[in-house]
């Protein structure tokens, strides 16, 4: 045991800021309190019962292991995980087996190091963070030494274009990961990436195309909604390929889902309170709009009837379908496309017209 | 007292045994390899200081041990891969769906490999004790000054820690290919298409094409699991170089000064505690694991690009930003063919940055305010610097603001209040709230002090009324013990605010100003410190002592005939008292 620290420790060599005051102190450090022995220190039998205790954590963590390898073996996985008051009992074993195992070690070790080992607090002196002043100056004169050597500094033309030289080296780093994937100019009809419905710009909706039910993909007929009905709906391209007759899948079909998405709502005709341009843009109180949030693209769902309001569950943008789906409320800048929708020959709601602006999130090409 | 009984097992003496033990052969056989003898001579026995707030960063080290070994469990069966597959597993409610093969995968671990389930919920959960338990240390670190010289380093490297814990808590959660976690991606899409000029081709190029692709969700994972924990590992090697090498803070107290460090030896007291931490922290975990459901995938279903679900949030730690995202009016410009979406941009982009950015300056702005260019290894009560703790409960009510924002809809549907008229007032609360919160905390603290002071020039209230001989009641203040009084006024005084901080030239004549920033940093510096409570000066002291001697002395005829309260409990000799009879 060091003797206790006094008074002196206090006092400070390094150069004190003039605009500080020193450090002092009103009272004597009285120094470190007086070590207390605990009972484990001079009664035995406290000391046994210490040993005793911390081995039968030990012992009680090798139970909770063959535990946990009995449950591991005996209990049925792939059932419900919610068997047992809500927990999958496989689950529930070996976690809770687990758990014993590691806490009763961890406990363990803990009263061990509480009870029986040394508890006298012990002090070290700490140093400036800083090296000798004499290290200080004999690294400083092996840099220059080194430095001088190299030449570095009366071969600038060296020095320079070496530096020149690492720092292009930067921009293959950059450049290597140009193929990540195509640029926006590149994938579009006719471009080098394409498929049904490629470009940022574009969806795959087009003139004529049906309106579907999302999941099953059959058509729509006026005659079969009702006031305050929303249906969430989808291109019929999705489901029948289009001129090609094949359904989509994979990506493509990702993608699309992804900008196509779209929902249909009647209201009372009376209501709609059409935009410029767009008077003929509903059938019988029908209004179509792309499902896609155009602040970051969350489908949205939540629809109000009695407000015709359509709220976003990630960050609760509000828009009016009634009213060209304009923002009410929340974060979102921009109303929802619309699209435009008649009736085909057999009876069927289709586009009269593909989106007439880019649906989703805003981009900084956008315009 | 008798000493005699010590504990044959507790190490007073020297550990020199009659002949080389095996583990001093081991050592010896590693030393003529290693060397490591004259590293191990300094730090087998380095010593520790104890208090329960240095075990905050202990859970967030261990914790992150839980996620190397839970999650390289959890690769063993992940297959990070947007491919289509039909799923065939033991989840009945899901068979015959198309589902991608990271989603497929994780329905596998979950109900088709034994300890999968286990596995995957204690990944998570330690994911949220690691960042939490960083946050709550970087606050101990700060309302304690223990990011001052000469640590200002170790606090950047712990800021660099948090974010990067943030990015991989992201990567992480969204790598299951849920409809919760491709929401996320999904937003995440359109926080980078925000991006001014280069956000398009940034989301072209992380999606591999157009949103969602097939790349995002392999990319992600050789971030998770490689690029980021790399930079942790390094990062958190860095953390504890320096902190061994620094040597821990402590707080003052009787034989604790600036020069030394009290506490327990590494070998073995700290060894042992630290390491059964260890163990406590992952079986925390697993109990975690085991009895609390933690992103049940199978209950959200695969991702569909056309399909959410209300509620969708992300992990708490990505909170606040999303808060801000929440409460942020919808303002865009166009101009010349080009998008300035402001309402993504300055919430989730600028704002974090700006926080980070902040977060990461602390120490150096505060020594630049300060004008404090001296080694610190004392902590400081956040009592003690009201302005420096005022800034960061402020700092932390905006974030709390944030956070609180980020569940507007949960809040609203809670409370069965207008998520609208939230909305608005968290808008306005964001700003107002910081500074309530910074004044009260500034005042807060301010009183504190006086306390302090109180307690050291007037003694502590015992509690005992006494009357006078004239009918007047006082309290009976007694002095606080040497060791406190010594530990209350071991802090620094702060500088004088005013008049002392002029530069000087060499004759000791008033210089010319350094320019405006000298004369912005002398105002704040007046401000930071204005209306602190400096410890007595040796005359207030000695004034104090003066008075409550006099107090003592007037008091004194009465000592020993009124009840003090501790006639009964062992306090003191009851022999010549007894209670006034009637």
């Amino acid at each position: 045991m060091s003797t206790p620290p006094t008074n002196d420790d206090h006092a400070h060599d390094e150069p004190v800021d003039e605009n500080l005051p020193a450090r002092d102190d009103l009272f004597a450090n009285p120094g470190l309190p007086e070590h207390h022995w605990r009972p484990t220190d001079v009664d035995s039998k406290a000391e046994k019962r210490a040993e005793r205790q911390v081995a039968t954590l030990f012992g009680l963590s090798a139970v909770c292991t063959i535990l946990l390898i009995v449950s591991y073996f005996v209990f049925e996985i792939g059932e419900d995980p919610d068997v047992i008051g809500g927990f999958g009992a496989s689950n529930l074993a070996i976690g809770l087996s687990m758990a014993g195992m590691l806490l009763f070690i961890g406990i363990g070790i803990i009263q061990w190091a509480r009870k029986l080992m040394a508890d006298q607090e012990i002090v070290e002196y700490r140093h400036p963070a800083s090296s000798s002043e004499e290290d200080r100056q004999a690294a400083l004169a092996a840099l220059s030494a080194g430095l001088e050597e190299s030449g570095i500094s009366r071969r600038p033309l060296v020095r320079n274009s070496l530096l020149g030289a690492l720092g292009l080296l930067g921009l293959p780093a950059v450049v290597m990961l140009r193929d990540l994937g195509p640029t926006p100019n590149q994938v579009g009809p006719g471009k080098k990436v394409d498929y049904p419905g490629a470009g940022i710009e574009h969806t795959i909706w087009a003139k004529g195309m049906r309106v579907v039910r999302d999941v099953v993909g059959t058509p729509i007929k006026p005659s079969d909604l009702e006031i305050g009905d929303l249906v969430n709906a989808e291109p019929e391209a999705l489901f029948n390929g289009g001129e090609d007759g094949e359904p989509l899948e994979g990506v493509v079909l990702q993608i699309n889902k992804s900008k196509g998405a779209v929902v249909v709502v009647k209201m009372e005709p009376d209501n709609i309170i059409p935009g410029k341009g767009r008077e003929n843009w509903s059938v019988d109180g029908i209004v179509c709009y792309s499902k896609i949030c155009t602040h970051v693209g969350c489908p949205i769902s939540l629809y109000e009837r009695t407000t015709h309001h359509l709220l976003c569950p990630c960050h609760q943008s509000t828009f009016d379908l009634a009213d060209s789906a304009k923002v009410v409320f929340g974060p979102a800048a921009r109303p929802l496309p619309q699209l435009p929708l008649e009736v085909d020959s057999e009876g069927y709601l289709v586009a009269q017209a593909p989106f007439d602006e880019p649906v989703g999130p805003s981009f900084w090409e956008r315009g | 007292m008798d000493t005699s009984k010590v504990a044959t097992s507790n190490a007073t003496t020297a550990a020199t045994g009659k002949k080389p033990s095996r583990a001093g052969a081991i050592a010896s056989w590693a030393d003529e390899r290693l060397g490591i003898a004259s590293m191990a001579k300094k730090n087998l026995r380095k010593v520790f200081p104890d208090h329960w707030s240095f075990m905050l960063g202990e859970i967030a080290l261990w914790s992150f041990v839980v996620l190397l070994l839970t999650g390289v469990f959890l690769t063993l069966w992940f297959t990070p891969s947007m491919g289509e597959v039909t799923y065939h597993g033991s989840y009945e409610q899901l068979r015959g769906i198309q589902m991608s093969e990271a989603y497929a995968s994780s329905l596998r671990l979950s109900f088709d490999v034994r300890g999968g389930l286990l596995m995957r919920q204690m990944h998570h959960w330690a994911a949220m004790l690691f960042v939490a338990s960083m946050m709550v240390h970087l606050l101990r670190v700060f309302f304690t000054g223990a990011y001052r010289k000469p640590r200002e380093l170790n606090w950047v490297i712990g800021s660099l820690l948090l974010l990067l814990g943030t990015l991989e808590g992201f990567t992480g959660y969204s790598l299951p290919d849920d409809l919760l976690s491709g929401t996320g991606i999904r937003a995440a899409d359109g926080f980078v298409k925000a991006t001014p000029v280069v956000g398009t081709y940034m989301s072209f190029f992380l999606f591999d094409g157009e949103f969602p692709g097939e790349s995002i969700i392999p990319r992600l994972y050789t971030i998770h699991v490689l690029l980021i924990p790399g930079l942790l590992l390094a990062l958190i090697a860095a953390h504890m170089l320096l902190l061994v090498y620094h040597k821990h803070t402590q707080w003052p107290g009787p034989g604790r000064t600036e020069k030394n460090v009290v506490g327990f030896p590494m070998l073995p007291v700290y060894a042992a505690k630290a390491g059964g931490f260890f163990f406590v922290v992952f079986g925390v975990t697993a109990l975690m694991g085991a009895l609390l459901s933690i992103n049940p995938v199978w209950k959200y279903g695969p991702y569909d690009p056309s399909k959410v679900t209300a509620g969708s949030q992300p992990d708490w730690y990505m909170g606040w930003p999303d808060g801000a995202l929440r409460i942020m009016p919808g303002i865009e410009s166009h101009f010349w063919g080009i998008t300035i979406s402001w309402n993504v941009l300055l919430p989730i982009l600028v704002l974090p940055m700006l926080m980070f950015t902040i977060l990461l300056l602390l120490p150096f702005i505060d020594a630049w305010i300060t004008g404090d260019k001296r080694e610190h290894h004392l902590l400081e009560r956040p009592r003690n610097a009201p302005t420096r703790t005022a800034t960061m409960v402020a700092l932390m009510t905006m974030y709390g603001l944030f956070w609180a924002a980020g569940g507007n809809d949960i809040i609203a549907i809670t409370l069965h209040a207008s998520i609208n008229q939230i909305t608005y007032f968290l808008r306005a609360a964001v700003f107002i709230g910081p500074v309530i919160a910074f004044v009260i905390t500034r005042r807060w603290c301010i009183s504190l002090q006086r306390k302090d002071n109180d307690d050291l020039l007037h003694g502590y209230e015992t509690g005992i009324i006494m009357r006078s001989a004239e009918g007047g009641y006082s309290e009976k203040h007694l002095p606080v013990a040497p060791s406190r009084a010594y530990t209350l006024t071991a802090r620094d005084r702060d500088p004088v605010p005013n008049g002392h901080h002029e530069e000087v030239d060499a004759n000791g004549l008033p210089g010319p100003a350094k320019g405006r920033l000298t004369g912005l940093r002398n105002r704040i510096r007046t401000v930071w410190y204005a209306d602190n409570v400096q410890k007595p000066t040796p005359e207030e002291l000695a004034a104090g002592h003066h008075h409550a001697e006099h107090e003592h002395e007037l008091q004194g005829p009465m000592d020993g005939h009124a009840a003090d309260g501790h006639q009964f409990d062992g306090h003191h000799l009851v022999e010549d008292e007894h209670l006034r009879s009637h």
